[in-house]
């Protein structure tokens, strides 16, 4: 009836993740009774689980980050104290559950807190900087979103219902295969990925078409933010490489459920096949990730330096090439599994020349700021603590994909600390700045400068105690994923490490608190000008938070900067100027299709892993119909009057026209 | 075990590389890290004596400077990438004094099995080797993937159920190293320590005779019992009965480990799942 699954499944005697479960799963019960009882449930239905707005997607999708962001942040934790503890003894962590723990840290942190956050600020402002209503797909978004949290979801669940894997992040086989990990690890693992996977999909082909078709009168490729330009570049690699992704587990789970041998040891199967497609997949993933993170960097560098951005067309080159040669040096991540020197040689040149792009985008922000008037805001601090973080990891990363170098590097520590380096410092410090940089557009009031201040400075430092260790120890010869050891050398770095995940643990407190207390000075906060910081692009022309339908008018664009450039040449006339008439605007209608699709999503994930195969037609029957449903739909779209356009843009221009007056008057 | 300090030609190659490459890109890092945090200090909002110049935002020989400095970089590295590749591939021979040592090295679940062929013996979590000598790995898994890496002697390579890869090393300095697995491969994974004896060429065939007085023997059965998943602690010294053993589990005449399934309880401590099958 229940497949595999019974009471043993629960690890009663394991405190720690029955503790950590109970403690969740008490705090979502807790939040969704005050939801019940404070009557907020039908908002929340329909303002946003059911929400196809951009806007409101985007926002989930960050929370649904952040939220696993303190997830994957407490592995880290658990993994730091560890390995500091664990000299010349069993530390506190048994290694079946140490292992679940580094797979689950790195599962989390790639597919569960780095790419929603990275997609929900792409949903939120793409569509707002290409002067557009919504993305191409309105629903498709939604059912992306939810996917991605029934993955998020999934892995939480094996917290406390059977195990997570215990392969490392990529599940390499044959470890992966039945006849190592028989439990249900690699399972909840797998089928995480596939579900989310699928989401991510949906959601770049929805910000492909989106970037490609939907873009507001003038403005062609040449003058879109370089924010749009990354989001594409990023989205592009989503299509193409996901699908590897896909089809390399897929074989994976009909080697496990169904006794193929695509990737055993035995009749025939290939393990270095499995090398192959992850990382023809993997590889990718770092520049999908950080792509949209250099697009940031290039909206608050030019923004906060009141400059255009240095040498736009030579950074819209420079991102294509990034998209482009990602895809040709997978092979770099396994130099040292004897392929031969020409190989090796051949993929280590491949991956230094993403250097050259990269490196070319770093000049371009310096120059960006040569000559600027530069303001420290927060997100500011984020990008000059990138630029210099970045470059380092960049050096490590060069260095490792020099073969005879990485032939001593491959895997160590010296290894995590080269891409927590470019991860942290690229991926996470991008999505911080993005935060706190369009945090007002997206719910209409600033983020606390002196606490935003405080995290950055806590995260920057505690990067620097935590990881700059980690290249020592690689350097003293440790491997990663160690559960214990006995050298003594390798001892006092691993202690500094715990140290510095402590200051990093510090700075993530900072933007809790940043985040209450701005929550509760919010009104001092306020952005009544839509347009907080000076802004350069479309998005800092319209209200905070925007109207459901973005803007009452789609911008006519003159040029790069397009909000600058109004601005600049007619900020009296389009404040001033009656508007002319307004139009009714159609937007399409909220639709349950995602939530619903990824509730029964959910349960047929579960009664796979768990080979409860009724279940599973029943998950699968239920996902189906739920599209058949959305597609014999007969309404999709409703209609904003243009009366009710007219009176929320009324207000808004009054608002603004308002706060020029004044500050004329001062 | 500093990869800074190197014990043996392949070590020295990869350690010069790396040290010269780090240094290749400071010279262009250290410039621009300082010019970063320069210009970011000088053109502060705050400062009345940099002028501001919104309309710089292209310049020909600017872009020209910016695409050259990472540009020449990567030429003069991938200058030293394809060649370090050619001249450490681990395939290639490392010429010693006295004759080259042959060893077969097998990751088992969660120890390695070192046999000297030519010498007829086997140990487990020992490597003892003559100083100055070629010595000529060949390397397969029992079961799931590891990485064979001694930091001081250089160079590691992974090691695979039912395929053959090659390293060729040398150590120069009599002493005690260590060695690792450096490619996760389960519980015991951390177990996988082994010693490394640099001895003199006179000592080695001393200890090669004293090894083979052992009365272990190891044939396909005691293989067999290696195999079983679990962590040795000691340093066992075999006998070798058939020095085709080597080929006989790389050619998967032996079968593969079997995993968890017949492990002892150590091995499957944790259930979850229990058995899938």
């Amino acid at each position: 009836m229940l497949g595999k699954l019974d009471w043993s499944a629960i690890p009663f005697d394991q405190p720690i993740p029955l503790v950590a479960g109970a403690v969740v799963l008490v705090a979502i019960l807790g939040v969704l009774a005050w939801v019940v009882v404070k009557g907020h449930l039908s908002y929340l239905w329909s303002e946003w689980i059911t929400s196809v707005d951009h806007k409101r997607i985007g926002v989930m999708y960050i929370l649904l980050a952040s939220v696993m962001l303190l997830r994957g942040g407490s592995d880290a934790i658990m993994m730091r104290i560890q390995q500091a503890i664990a000299y010349q003894s069993q530390g506190y962590l048994p290694p079946e559950h140490y292992n679940q723990i580094f797979s689950a840290h790195g599962t989390i942190m790639i597919f569960f807190v780095a790419m929603p956050f990275v997609i929900g600020l792409m949903n939120l402002v793409v569509p707002l900087q290409l002067g557009v209503r919504d993305v191409a797909f309105p629903t498709l978004n939604s059912v992306g979103f939810w996917l991605t949290a029934t993955g998020a979801l999934l892995v939480n669940v094996s917290l406390v219902v059977g195990e997570f894997a215990r392969t490392g992040w990529l599940a390499f086989p044959p470890l992966s295969g039945l006849v190592y990990s028989p439990g249900v690890g690699v399972d909840y693992y797998a089928w995480s990925l596939q579900i989310s996977g699928v989401g991510t999909l949906v959601a770049g082909i929805n910000l492909v078409t989106t970037v490609l078709k939907l873009r507001t009168k003038g403005m062609n490729y040449l003058r879109m933010p370089m924010f749009c330009w990354t989001t594409l570049a990023s989205n592009l690699l989503i299509v193409a490489a996901l699908p590897i992704l896909t089809a390399t587990l897929a074989m994976l789970l009909l080697d496990r459920y169904l006794g193929f041998h695509f990737f055993t040891n035995e009749a025939g199967g290939n393990v270095m096949m499995f090398m192959n497609l992850i990382w023809a997949w993997g590889h990718p993933e770092v520049y999908i990730l950080v792509l949209p993170a250099f697009g940031i960097f290039s909206e608050v560098v030019s923004t906060f330096s009141g400059k255009a951005l240095f040498g736009y067309r030579s950074m819209v080159l420079a991102t294509m090439a990034i998209c482009v040669v990602s895809f040709m040096v997978w092979l770099h991540h396994f130099f040292t599994m004897g392929a031969g020197p020409d190989v090796n040689a051949i993929f280590g040149i491949a991956s230094m020349i993403i250097a050259i792009p990269t490196g070319v985008k770093i000049y371009n922000w310096l120059f960006t700021m040569y000559g600027g008037r530069i303001r420290f805001a927060t997100p500011m601090l984020w990008s000059v603590g990138f630029m210099v973080t970045f470059i380092i990891g960049g050096l490590t990363g060069v260095l490792v994909a020099v073969p005879p170098a990485d032939f001593m590097l491959h895997n160590s520590m010296f290894l995590v600390a080269h891409f927590h380096n470019v991860i942290i410092g690229g991926v996470l410090f991008g999505a911080f700045a993005g935060l706190e940089y369009w945090f007002p557009k997206a719910f209409g009031f600033r983020l606390d400068e002196r606490w935003g201040k405080a995290a950055f400075w806590f995260t920057f430092l505690g990067f620097y105690v935590t990881f700059m260790p980690l290249y020592i120890a690689g350097m003293l010869g440790m491997t990663r994923r160690l559960q214990h050891y006995d050298v003594a050398a390798w001892r006092p770095w691993m202690i500094v490490a715990a140290f510095g995940m402590a200051v990093l643990t510090i700075g993530v407190i900072c933007q809790i608190v940043q985040l209450v207390v701005s929550i509760r000075n919010r009104e001092a906060l306020r952005d009544r000008t839509g347009d907080p910081w000076d802004g350069r692009s479309l998005e800092w022309a319209t209200s905070s938070p925007p109207p459901v339908f973005n803007f009452a008018f789609n911008p006519d664009v003159r040029g790069e900067d397009a909000y600058w450039d109004m601005k600049a040449h007619a900020k009296q006339q389009s404040l001033e100027h009656e508007p002319p008439e307004y139009q009714d605007i159609e937007m399409p209608r909220n639709s349950p299709t995602g939530f619903v699709c990824a509730f029964f999503a959910t349960i047929m994930g579960f009664a796979l892993i768990w080979h409860i195969w009724w279940m599973v037609i029943l998950g699968g029957l239920g996902a189906f119909a739920t599209f058949v449903v959305f597609a014999w739909r007969d309404h999709d779209e409703y209609v904003i009057p243009a009366e009710e356009v007219a009176r929320i843009d009324r207000s808004n221009i009054q608002e603004r026209r308002n706060l020029v007056s004044m500050a004329g008057a001062v | 075990m500093n990869l800074l300090d190197p014990q043996g030609p392949v070590a020295a190659g990869n350690s010069t590389i790396l040290v010269d490459s780090v240094f290749i890109m400071l010279v262009i890092v250290v410039p621009t890290i300082f010019t970063i945090l320069g210009f970011a200090f000088w053109f502060r909002a705050s400062n009345p004596r940099a002028r501001y110049q919104p309309g710089f935002v292209y310049s020909g020989r600017v872009e020209m400077v910016v695409w050259s400095i990472p540009a020449l970089t990567v030429i003069l590295l991938g200058g030293v990438a394809w060649i370090g590749s050619h001249q450490l591939d681990p395939a290639a021979p490392v010429p010693g004094t006295g004759s080259p040592v042959r060893i077969q090295a097998v990751s088992l679940d969660w120890k390695w099995l070192f046999i000297y062929p030519d010498q007829r013996i086997a140990t487990i979590n020992t490597l003892t080797v003559p100083a100055g000598a070629e010595l000529n790995f060949q390397l397969t898994s029992s079961s799931v993937m590891n990485t064979f890496f001694i930091p001081q002697l250089g160079s590691m390579i992974y090691t695979m159920n039912g395929m053959v890869t090659r390293l060729n090393l040398r150590a120069d300095n009599e002493g005690k190293l260590q060695g690792l697995s450096a490619h996760f491969s389960g519980d015991g994974f951390p177990d996988m320590m082994f010693d490394v004896n640099v001895v003199s060429p006179l000592a080695f065939p001393e200890w090669v005779a004293n090894t083979a007085k052992t009365d272990a023997v190891l044939n396909a059965d005691s293989y067999k019992k290696l195999m079983q998943q679990g962590i040795e602690k000691g340093r066992p010294v075999y006998r070798l009965d058939d020095p085709r053993l080597f080929d006989l589990i790389a050619t998967q005449h032996i079968p593969p480990g079997p995993g968890p399934e017949l492990a002892s309880e150590a091995g499957r401590a944790h259930s979850g799942g229990h058995d899938a099958r």
